[in-house]
C-alpha cells in the first residue's frame, strides 16, 4: 500500500472542457490522483465536479490537455473503472439480485461467476434479505446500496462517485459513508467523490480538491490527516470539526472568487 | 369491499333505470319496433340469433386481432428504427401523422379495390388504423431512457445489441402497451368499418360490420341492436385483454400497472 501510494491512478494535464458555445467548464485542470486514495472534490455548482468524473470516464472527452487513466485513454481503461451516479440508475423491470448482475452480465461473465459475486455482494451491503425485491419496494439507502453492490461487482479499481448520497437523509447518508471506508479497507480501490457535503469529505477522504467556478479551476487541494479506521465516532473529535470549519472556509473563499 | 358491492349496486341501477326509461318511450310515443325495438325483443333476438351473432363476433374478433397483431409487430420493427436517430425521426414521422389522420372511411374502398373483398382487406383495414399508435408511444419509450442509464451501460462497454434488449426495450414497454391499449379500440372500430365496404361471400353471413347493413337493409331491428351489443362486447374484450397482459407483464415493477384504472 505505501508503494502503490506512489503509482499515479488518474492524471489530469492542462484538462480544458468547452461546450459548443465555447463557454468553458473546466480551464487548465491539473490533478494528480494517486492509486489508494480516497478524494473528494467540492466547489460550488457550476464549477465543473460532475464534469471532472465524465471526464475519467470517457463519457465526455477534453477540449484540450490529456487525461490518464491508469496511464491508459479513459476509453480503454473503463474495464476497470466503475461509476456511481447520484440517483441509483436500477433497472426498474430487474429484481435487486438482477441489478446487482448488471455490471457482471454486460461483462459476460458466466452465469455461475454472476450468482456467486452477486450472493457475495448482497450480503456484504445488507440486501440479503431483500436480493429478490424489485427496486421500487426499496427506501432510498437501500437502492443506493444495490447501486454501490453492482458497481463493485466488476473488480473496479477505480470508483467514481457523483453525489451518490445526496438524496438520503443525514442518518442513512451517515450510515453509508461509515460502509464505504469499510468496503474500501477492505478492497482496497481509489475513489474520486463528488460531493456537496463538507462533512462527508472531511469524514471520507484522504485529500479534498477546492473548486472554483466559472470557469471551474482547481482553487485549493487539501490534505485530510485524520487517523484510519474511522468510525461514528470521529464525528464528533474536536480535530474532525477543526477540519470541517477550515474547509468550509475555503470553500467560501473559492465561491468569491 | 363494501364499497365495492355498492358501486355495482349502483351501476346495475343506472343500467335498470336506462332500460325502462327505453320501454316508457316505446310506450309513450307509440314507436313501431323496426324504428326502435323493445329491450326485451333485443334480448330475445339474441337468443334467437346466437349461433349467426357468434360467427359475426368471431369473424370480426379474428380480423381486429390479426390487424392489431400486425401492427403491434410492425410497430415495433417502425420503431426501431425511428429510435435510431433523430434525423430519421424528423424525415418520415409527419408520415405517421398522415397514417393517423387519413380517414379510414376514405381509403377503404381503394384497399377493397387493390386487395379484394374479404377477411384480407379487413384485417389490412384494421392492421393501417392502429398502427400509428403503437409507432407513437414505442418510439418515445424507446428514446425517453435516462442518460446516466446509459451511460451506465456504456461504462461497462455493453454492445448495441446490450443496450438495446437490456435497456431500450423493457424501458419501452410500459409505452408499447399504452400504444397497444389505444390500437386495440381501433382495431375493431377499422374491422368493422372495413366490413361495411368489403361484403362477404355469403349471403347473410358476415362479420359485425358486414350483418349491421344486412340487418338494417332487411329492417331486422332487434337483430341490429344485438349486432351492435356484441360490437360493444368485442370492444370491451379487446380492452379488458390488453388489460391483462399489461398487468401481467408489468405488475411486479411498474408503478401503471399496480392499480389499473379504467379510462
Amino acid at each position: 500500500m505505501m508503494r502503490e501510494g506512489r503509482v499515479p491512478e488518474v492524471e489530469f494535464e492542462g484538462v480544458t472542457k468547452r461546450y459548443g458555445n465555447g463557454h468553458a467548464v473546466l480551464e487548465a485542470v491539473n490533478l494528480t490522483i494517486l492509486k489508494g486514495e480516497f478524494v473528494s472534490i467540492i466547489g460550488p455548482s457550476g464549477c465543473g465536479k460532475s464534469t471532472v468524473l465524465k471526464l475519467i470516464s470517457g463519457l465526455t472527452m477534453p477540449s484540450a490537455g490529456t487525461i490518464r487513466v491508469d496511464g491508459m485513454t479513459p476509453k480503454n481503461a473503463r474495464e476497470t473503472v466503475s461509476y456511481i451516479f447520484q440517483d441509483a440508475t436500477l433497472l426498474p423491470w430487474r429484481t435487486v439480485r438482477k441489478n446487482v448482475a448488471l455490471a457482471l452480465e454486460l461483462e459476460g461473465a458466466s452465469s455461475h461467476r454472476r450468482e456467486e459475486k452477486t450472493s457475495a455482494l448482497l450480503d456484504l451491503v445488507g440486501l440479503g434479505a431483500v436480493a429478490d425485491a424489485y427496486p421500487r419496494e426499496l427506501s432510498g439507502g437501500m437502492k443506493m446500496r444495490a447501486s454501490i453492490a453492482r458497481a463493485l461487482a466488476t473488480n473496479p479499481r477505480l470508483l467514481l462517485m457523483d453525489e451518490p448520497f445526496a438524496a438520503l437523509d443525514e442518518m442513512s447518508r451517515d450510515r453509508l459513508n461509515e460502509e464505504v471506508l469499510r468496503l474500501r479497507a477492505e478492497q482496497k480501490w481509489t475513489a474520486v467523490f463528488v460531493t456537496h457535503s463538507v462533512a462527508e469529505a472531511v469524514f471520507l477522504s484522504t485529500r479534498i480538491v477546492v473548486m472554483s467556478p466559472n470557469p471551474g479551476r482547481i482553487y485549493s487541494v487539501l490534505s485530510v490527516e485524520l487517523p484510519r479506521p474511522r468510525t461514528a465516532e470521529l464525528r464528533t473529535a474536536p480535530e474532525y470539526e477543526e477540519l470541517v470549519g477550515h474547509v468550509s472556509h475555503t470553500l467560501r473563499e473559492a465561491r468569491a472568487q | 369491499m363494501k364499497q365495492k358491492l355498492i358501486t355495482l349496486a349502483n351501476s346495475v341501477a343506472v343500467f335498470a333505470a336506462l332500460l325502462a326509461l327505453w320501454q316508457i318511450v316505446l310506450w309513450v310515443f307509440r314507436v313501431p319496433p323496426f324504428m326502435l325495438p323493445s329491450p326485451w325483443a333485443v334480448a330475445r333476438a339474441v337468443g334467437r340469433r346466437l349461433p349467426s351473432l357468434g360467427t359475426a363476433f368471431a369473424i370480426t374478433g379474428e380480423e381486429a386481432l390479426g390487424g392489431l397483431l400486425a401492427s403491434i409487430v410492425a410497430g415495433v420493427a417502425i420503431a426501431l428504427i425511428f429510435a435510431q436517430s433523430r434525423w430519421i425521426r424528423r424525415m418520415l414521422y409527419p408520415y405517421t401523422l398522415l397514417l393517423q389522420t387519413v380517414p379510414i372511411v376514405a381509403i377503404a374502398p381503394l384497399i377493397l379495390m387493390w386487395v379484394g373483398a374479404g377477411t384480407a382487406s379487413v384485417t389490412l383495414i384494421a392492421f393501417i388504423i392502429s398502427l400509428a399508435p403503437i409507432i407513437a408511444n414505442t418510439t418515445q419509450g424507446l428514446v425517453s431512457v435516462e442518460e446516466n442509464m446509459v451511460h451506465l451501460f456504456l461504462m461497462h462497454n455493453a454492445s448495441a445489441a446490450q443496450l438495446l434488449f437490456k435497456l431500450r426495450l423493457p424501458h419501452a414497454v410500459p409505452s408499447l402497451f399504452v400504444g397497444i391499449r389505444i390500437a386495440s379500440g381501433i382495431a375493431v372500430i377499422g374491422a368493422i368499418t372495413g366490413e361495411l365496404y368489403a361484403g362477404s361471400s355469403r349471403v347473410g353471413e358476415g362479420g359485425l360490420g358486414y350483418s349491421i347493413l344486412y340487418a338494417s337493409s332487411q329492417l331486422q331491428t332487434d337483430y341490429l341492436f344485438a349486432l351492435v351489443l356484441a360490437a360493444t362486447v368485442l370492444g370491451f374484450s379487446f380492452f379488458f385483454l390488453v388489460m391483462f397482459f399489461e398487468w401481467y407483464f408489468l405488475h411486479r415493477w411498474h408503478e401503471s400497472a399496480r392499480t389499473p384504472e379504467v379510462e
